[in-house]
């Protein structure tokens, strides 16, 4: 191999394998990055495709870091490709310079111009015909072997990967394919060079892999759901599979429901029965869900929708993210209808954010939702073992009650304590008209007014602690964001401290109830803020103009998807700035 | 209200009706059909705290308040699905579901056919007047093609909708028609209903004579089903195909197991669950 370059700090590696879809890139991928992990390497993996279910083009896109990383970075080191059919349909996801490197075997024909033209270096490698010389084995583990070779994994750890693969179930599978890892890791000795992993030990703390739907799953249990109902829809329906047998063997249980207004009427019942309860859909399922998050919040019915994120409006870009329910899930609702907007940070936050708007959901008998994304929902990343939070849902019940018994008991915390059913003298009706204290339905000016405060009360006087935001740094200038624009957010600070310029982030975890107060002190003696998201019309942006008080001048960077914001383009925008 | 003070004594219908004045007008069927579900509880030896009643938006959706019962007023058309997510998180409640004919078949139909198919251990009440009552009047999908309304001068010119047979293709596991004027006719097949595991559906005719007077001669249109139950699904759908829409009786009794979906024993922690994501 050539010169050896070292990669630079926190950034990594970045690696795209692609090909045609079933040549096997994402197996290869995956395969990647749990080497690196299990050698000591934090990583993650974005799976990307056309629109086809099988078939079409395929990557996976690959930052392997000494360091954790919570984002793509913004360019390519390394693109290898098994084909280029149909590659040019996501080239804008493939962003590559004269530094980056492209792999493609000559028997393919040559890369499209969209992906040469900024001087990007080309090598060949005969990948299908290697993978030909060696019987039963595949062109993807060639690939295999040449990105390990190339980034400085080394082949023991790729080895290992493949042997537990195909060591026990499919063994005529292994010798051939183990060799083939080899013949693609000799092939790269001679390649241009790329820039190499900076070395690691072993890990010594618990790590783990994972995606964010599994990390959501995860959570909804440890906050205490015992039931979930959902219907299927991209990029969702993985934590419904994982839940499912997940439930069972915790006690609990999951009903595929016949469409997203049976799923969230479900939630609500088994929620009434005093179950916790969850449902996990995407845009066009909660803008179905609307009506009944209503009736939860008037019955007072905790339940939680987790929404995870795509590009919308209607089916939109179901397999891509984007931040733009943002509107809908703050003010989608009928009527006056305060209730809990919850948005995890990272991947491994996907797992605490939504244990804690279950804990918030149960505290305050109130409707959540929780803003997850495809993109976290949809990538596989290596994290530490995220630290065990105590907030398990516990609601207030009702343990002996009489005949005096007040549903809706205008108490000075707005929260009334429940009767589940099968209490004697507890039995009362749950209702979404409105009602006296008692569940009775009324339409006098007082009891509405009344139960109005109450349910906004319950959710204002809630102490949400520390947990609200993320903050971090100092300097006068702020950047406010939530979701995954948070990783790029800190990847684009970074660069700015090596630059010497002091950024505050805050990263809202807490949408609603709006909190302006804890944002103001956040942001004490900023001047200048930037509103960072990944959306069309700056949802979020007009929100905190609406229902915060922003100091000094306030700028909105934002785009839709499917295209990530890039670390470069926010650190391009502080820098600029900052030198104004 | 309390029942806790009486204890295991047997529970009246009357304990199971509510202190509150029910919204209906009078003459409304509703009233009978309130009779009837209590008197099937107390036939039942229920008690309130472990029935719940789970209804949609109507007239008839209002009766969760009537009793003493656990009740749920729901949104309009998704009582089904609240009673079933109810059911299966709480199995060991005894679920009612009741509604009128706009709310189950018209904007609830998906989850009509659904629940039949799904056949969770529930009970399904429809109180049918063939209009839409809290509206004023408006035709729903049993009302007649010919009725005249004013949002359907000349009527609609559609075919009515057929309950029984849609719930029999569907996969309910008990299917009867009652009349409302027959209360305690009615109560014995409620009682029969809940008693039968698996998803039963009773249509009750439930005049509304305020909108629909003609509705008062149901009284010497309904009669006694010429046909035992059957259990056999042809006999059925030929029967119900040739309904004159006033056969009283329960129509079919199947053998379908209930539906519950694996609740797991809680044999593992959560924490447990992690193993799977460590490195």
């Amino acid at each position: 191999m050539h010169d050896k370059v070292k990669a630079q700090g926190g950034r990594g590696v970045s690696i795209a394998l692609a090909g045609s879809g079933g040549a096997g890139v994402m197996t290869a991928g995956n395969m990647l990055l749990k080497a690196a992990a299990q050698a000591g390497w934090y990583g993650l993996m974005v799976r990307t495709s056309g629109p086809q279910i099988r078939g079409g083009e395929a990557a996976a896109l690959l930052r392997i870091s000494a360091e954790p990383v919570e984002c793509l970075d913004d360019r390519f080191d390394l693109v290898i490709a098994i084909d280029w059919q149909n590659i040019h349909r996501f080239a804008d996801e493939l962003p590559l310079d004269a530094g980056s490197l492209m792999v493609g075997d000559p028997d393919q024909g040559n890369p499209p111009e969209v992906l040469t033209q900024r001087g990007t270096r080309l090598a060949q490698v005969p990948i299908k015909k290697m993978a030909k010389a060696i019987p039963g084995s595949w062109p993807n583990m060639i690939m295999l072997g040449i990105a390990a070779a190339l980034v400085g994994l080394p082949l023991d750890a790729v080895k290992s990967v493949v042997e537990a693969a195909y060591g026990k179930k499919k063994k005529e599978l292994l010798t051939p394919n183990l060799a083939a890892v080899e013949a693609g890791f000799a092939s790269a000795q001679t390649l241009p060079a790329v820039p190499q992993l900076a070395a690691v030990e072993p890990t010594q703390t618990p790590r783990w892999l994972l995606t964010g739907n599994q990390a959501a799953g995860y959570g909804a249990l440890r906050g205490g759901v015992r039931f979930v109902a959902g219907y299927p829809i991209t990029p969702a329906t993985e934590v419904l599979e994982w839940l499912s047998p997940a439930l069972t063997k915790v006690g609990g249980t999951l009903l595929q429901a016949e469409d997203e207004l049976a799923s969230i009427n479900m939630i609500i019942g088994a929620s009434f029965g005093g179950v916790p309860s969850l449902t996990v859909t995407a845009g066009p399922g909660l803008a179905l869900m609307a009506e009944a998050l209503g009736l939860a919040v008037a019955a007072e019915v905790p339940v939680v929708v987790l929404d995870v994120m795509r590009g919308g409006p209607s089916t939109g870009i179901p397999a891509k993210s984007e931040q733009s329910d943002v509107s809908i899930a703050l003010f989608g609702l009928h009527g006056d209808a305060p209730h809990l907007v919850i948005a995890p940070n990272s991947i491994a936050d996907c797992l605490g954010a939504t244990q804690w708007a279950v804990h918030l959901a149960e505290a305050m008998q109130s409707p959540a939702i929780v803003l997850s994304d495809q993109f976290f929902g949809q990538t596989q990343a290596v994290v530490d073992r995220p630290a065990d939070m105590h907030f398990i849902g516990e609601r207030a019940k009702a343990s002996a009650p009489t005949e005096a018994y007040k549903r809706y008991a205008l108490t000075e915390s707005g929260v009334s304590p429940m009767s589940i059913p099968g209490t004697p003298g507890g039995a009362y009706t749950a209702d979404g008209l409105t009602h006296n204290e008692r569940g009775v339905p009324s339409s006098q000016a007082a009891d509405h007014l009344a139960q109005l405060d109450k349910r906004e009360r319950k959710l204002l006087r809630h102490d949400y602690g520390d947990y609200w935001a993320e903050i971090d740094g100092q300097g006068e200038i702020a950047v406010i964001t939530f979701g995954s624009c948070t990783g790029p957010v800190r990847d684009a600070l970074a660069r700015a401290a090596a630059d010497g310029i002091k950024v505050r982030l805050v990263s809202m975890r807490l949408l609603a109830p709006a909190q302006p107060e804890r944002l103001s002190e956040a942001l004490r003696g900023v001047k200048k803020v930037l509103v960072v998201e990944q959306n069309h019309s700056g949802q979020f942006h007009r929100y905190l103009r609406a229902d915060f008080d922003l100091p000094g001048e306030v700028r909105s960077l934002r785009h839709p998807g499917p295209l990530p914001i890039h670390a470069e383009e926010i650190y391009r925008k502080i820098t600029e700035w900052s030198l104004m | 209200m309390s029942t806790a003070s009486v204890a295991a004594a047997p529970i009246t219908a009357a304990a199971f009706k509510s202190a509150y004045k029910p919204i209906w007008c009078p003459g409304c069927g509703d009233y009978s059909v309130l009779s009837s579900i209590t008197k099937a509880f107390a036939m039942l030896d229920l008690r309130p705290e472990n029935v719940a009643v789970v209804s949609g938006i109507g007239c008839s959706s209002r009766i969760p308040a009537y009793t003493t019962c656990y009740g749920f007023h729901g949104v309009h058309g998704r009582a089904l699905a609240a009673g079933t997510g109810l059911k299966v998180a709480r199995p060991d409640l005894t679920v009612l579901v009741a509604g009128g004919d706009g709310d189950g078949y018209s904007i609830g139909g998906n989850h009509f056919l659904h629940a039949c198919r799904r056949n969770v251990d529930l009970t399904y009440i429809v109180m049918d007047n063939h209009v839409y009552g809290m509206t004023k009047g408006q035709p729903s999908p049993t009302t007649e093609p010919d009725w005249e309304s004013k949002l359907s001068p000349g009527g609609t010119g559609l075919r009515t909708f057929h309950p029984l047979v849609v719930a029999l293709a569907s996969g309910a596991n008990f299917i009867a028609r009652t009349f409302a004027g027959d209360p305690n006719g009615t109560a014995q097949i409620i009682a029969d209903a809940i008693r039968t595991p698996g998803f039963s559906f009773v249509e009750i005719l439930s005049p509304c004579v305020t909108l629909r007077p003609e509705q008062r001669g149901w009284k010497e249109q309904a009669h006694p089903a010429s046909v035992a139950t059957t259990s056999d699904p042809a006999k059925a759908a030929r029967y119900l195909m040739t309904d004159d829409g006033f056969n009283i009786g329960v129509l079919y009794k199947g053998n379908r197991k209930p539906y519950q979906p694996p609740m797991g024993k809680g044999t593992k922690r959560v924490a447990d669950l992690e193993a799977e994501f460590s490195i």
